[in-house]
């Protein structure tokens, strides 16, 4: 009889295939043809015209992953060393923002970083120089931390509740000062945390085009705005859109390779010590 | 032309809402399923579906929107049925709402005690009878928070939805299309409304589990 519930799965299997293979197998059939559904590279290295676009991209996104990594760690570590009490509503105010639509938490940013927005206004009011932030790089590194921080801080949290506190009693037991037992124990043990952290925040930043064409008006085009516009856009060009779209998935994950790369090297490092 | 505003706002609400229902509905009976059923599979083939199953909770949205707006499109074209509209949206939002479910339940399935199953059909219950009566109230707690989830997750979403939709209208997409001329003072209310929505769901999951444990659920994002 146990054998028999096991069948349940094929028609799941079918699903997933249908559903999640396919879909990613017809990007692949897409980048390699043309609309006559003959093979060609053409379209892949027609995406080499893009390369700055990617670049732009890469940079964006690793500035945006950097300071969330910077602000977050800190963060989630003081949440970490809160009261339990604290630590729950500490974890519900980190969340709260991601209950609002993501669309409109980016159009409120919109209005305070307008030229004539709110923040010029204060600027304004205390005789200060008016900045120019919409439609900026900075206006898009801007966008994505705020929206993304919550995907850093989380993991490195829980993570971080995880370790042991015998081991960093023991750290101390055996001499070592607050860095050491940071920098040789903490920091080690909550690395699972950060690489995950680094993948939430990375992968979205990397491929939005919310945030770069809201913030970034229309002068600062990532991937997904290229890939947008080859799908939904003027360009209609579905066979170089699953091409860039292709290019973005092995980017993508190349980074969560060397990521994991480097998170599995420690902790082998680690067992063999 | 405020009062087709509003008219379209709310066709979009509505629309959002029966795409959400249905979806976290359907997705919810696949998951569970689909758990129910992994968990019997030897473990590396139940390892390599995962992690197809999975697949779009690592790729990028815009990917994962961009290939099902393409499958849709194959679809119709060679079979014509399944044209860009409700279908397509509610069928893209059960694919990427499963893995949520599927997630929630697993755990909930490996503290089941194996032998309470097995006591029913001893005493002379049908395995399904056994199934309903043992296994599904002892997994209840993971289906349910796999459904809010999906249901916040599905009300939420804007990347998968535009790629997918066609020309209906969800509440997120035509917040989308204001952006440029300014969001209309209802749009603002009615997100205000759902965003209070999506607290109240969060905080019954939270109730139902440790807020460290749902810093978990929100890790496997």
């Amino acid at each position: 009889m146990k054998s028999k519930s096991k069948w349940i799965t094929v028609p799941f299997a079918v699903w997933v295939i249908i559903f999640t293979v396919v879909p990613l197998v017809l990007i692949l059939f897409f980048a390699f043809t043309n609309e006559d559904k003959i093979f060609t590279i053409n379209n892949i290295t027609h995406v080499g015209k893009y390369s700055s676009v990617f670049v732009n991209s890469l940079l964006l996104s690793a500035v945006a992953t950097a300071i969330c990594l910077i602000l977050g760690y800190p963060f989630a570590y003081l949440i970490s060393k809160m009261p339990e009490k604290v630590q729950s509503i500490a974890v519900i105010l980190v969340m709260l923002p991601m209950l609002m639509n993501f669309l409109l938490r980016t159009y409120a940013w919109m209005t305070i970083l307008e030229n004539n927005g709110i923040l010029n206004s204060v600027l304004k009011f205390f005789h200060l120089p008016a900045l120019n932030l919409i439609n900026t790089k900075k206006a898009v590194v801007l966008g994505m931390v705020y929206n993304f921080l919550p995907y850093m801080i989380l993991p490195i949290y829980s993570v971080l509740m995880k370790i042991d506190k015998r081991l960093i009693e023991a750290a101390k037991d055996l001499g070592a000062g607050k860095m050491k037992v940071f920098s040789k124990v903490i920091f080690p043990l909550s690395k699972p945390g950060v690489v995950s952290g680094v993948t939430m925040v990375f992968v979205p930043s990397v491929s939005t085009f919310v945030i770069s064409k809201m913030l970034g008006g229309g002068a600062n085009i990532l991937i997904g705005d290229l890939i947008e516009m080859q799908f939904l856009g003027n360009s209609y060009n579905p066979h170089l859109g699953s091409a860039i779209s292709l290019i973005l998935i092995l980017l993508v994950l190349i980074c969560i390779g060397i990521l994991n790369q480097y998170d599995s090297s420690l902790n082998s490092k680690n067992k063999s010590q | 032309m405020e009062l087709f505003r509003d008219i379209q706002v709310l066709k979009a609400l509505f629309n959002t809402v029966m795409i959400s229902v249905t979806a976290s509905i359907l997705a919810t009976i696949i998951g569970t399923l689909a758990a129910v059923g992994l968990r019997k599979l030897r473990s590396s083939l139940k390892k390599a579906i995962l992690t197809v199953t999975n697949l779009p909770m690592v790729n990028p949205e815009i990917v994962t929107g961009v290939s099902l707006m393409l499958t849709f499109i194959s679809i119709y074209n060679t079979l014509g049925v399944l044209k860009l509209g409700m279908a397509t949206l509610t069928l893209s939002h059960t694919i990427f709402c499963v893995p949520y479910v599927i997630l929630s339940i697993l755990p909930k399935l490996e503290q089941l005690n194996p032998s309470l199953y097995e006591a029913a059909q001893d005493l002379g219950c049908a395995p399904v009878k056994a199934f309903f009566r043992v296994v599904l109230p002892d997994i209840m707690p993971g289906i349910l928070t796999g459904m809010i989830m999906a249901f916040t997750l599905s009300l939420d979403d804007f990347i998968i939805s535009y790629f997918t939709s066609g020309t209906v209208m969800t509440l997120p997409i035509s917040i989308y299309s204001m952006t440029r001329k300014g969001v209309s003072p209802e749009i603002n209310a009615l997100s205000a409304l759902l965003f209070l929505v999506v607290l109240v769901l969060l905080l019954i999951i939270n109730l139902r589990q440790s807020v460290r444990e749902n810093a978990d659920v929100v890790n496997l994002r």
